[in-house]
């Protein structure tokens, strides 16, 4: 099965799992599998429109899914998906 | 104060203090490793700087890249250490977490920020989000050497 690799900050939500496995044959199927199971990371995953939040990205090996097809990216068993939250910050 | 504590290790401090004086006048960032006890007490054993990869003005802001924060990620999934925060710089101001840094907050994360005034470190504090306030509280910062508390930052 693919998996998702869960980033540290956010396996408070998953039972302090740091990978998930799916049968989801798109980004979009697993990540949904994953929001599914562990219903409360989705809000930290998903606005409101169940789109991803912008300070959220999902990679597939090295490669963006913005670069590649989006949620519509197909996966393999032995694909690996990242969530990769957005670390930024500065003095006002 | 809360009654969350880091101990930051005499050569993380090291790294991080000349990662602030190398990039100043602009921001420097890394990530932290090590353990957390039980309690929740945190021991800072590594610190590792990388690229500020923010586009414009880093004399104000820092910015990790997703790909560099995928490989941390991978680094302490391989060594069987934990990710447990980020440190960054405040170049010419205080270490006090800005409405920036708690706009793009990750729960969980210690949110290390060094003071560099006049490219002379001034001072280290740290900082948690407390996820369902929105707000960030500040945990107490020990320099350790080996197992042992010499002296808290101030």
């Amino acid at each position: 099965m693919a998996k998702i690799i869960i980033p540290t900050p956010l396996r408070k939500f998953t039972d302090n799992l740091s990978s998930f496995e799916t049968t989801g044959t798109t980004v979009q199927e697993a990540i949904e599998q994953l929001t599914q199971t562990h219903t409360a990371l989705e809000r930290h995953l998903l606005d409101d429109s169940k789109n991803l939040r912008s300070f959220i990205k999902v990679y597939v090996g090295e490669d963006d899914i913005n670069s590649l097809e989006k949620g519509a990216t197909s996966v393999s068993p032995n694909t690996v998906i990242s969530i990769v939250p957005a670390i930024a910050g500065g003095i006002n | 104060m809360s009654n969350l504590i880091v101990k930051l290790s005499e050569e993380t401090v090291e790294v991080i203090n000349a990662d602030g004086i190398c990039a100043f006048p602009n921001e420097c960032c890394g990530f932290l490793y090590g353990t957390e006890s039980a309690s929740g007490e945190r021991q800072i054993t590594l610190a590792v700087p990388v690229t500020n990869s923010k586009e414009g003005d880093q004399r104000r802001r820092f910015e990790i890249s997703p790909l560099d924060y995928l490989r941390a990620e991978q680094y302490a999934l391989q060594n069987d250490t934990a990710l447990l925060g980020v440190y960054h710089s405040h170049p010419n101001h205080p270490a006090i977490a800005s409405e920036h840094d708690l706009a793009v907050a990750m729960p969980y994360f210690s949110y290390v920020i060094v003071s560099v005034m006049q490219g002379e470190i001034a001072d280290h504090k740290s900082w948690r989000l407390q996820d369902e306030e929105r707000v960030f509280v500040e945990e107490k910062v020990y320099i350790v050497s080996e197992s042992s508390v010499l002296n808290p930052a101030s």
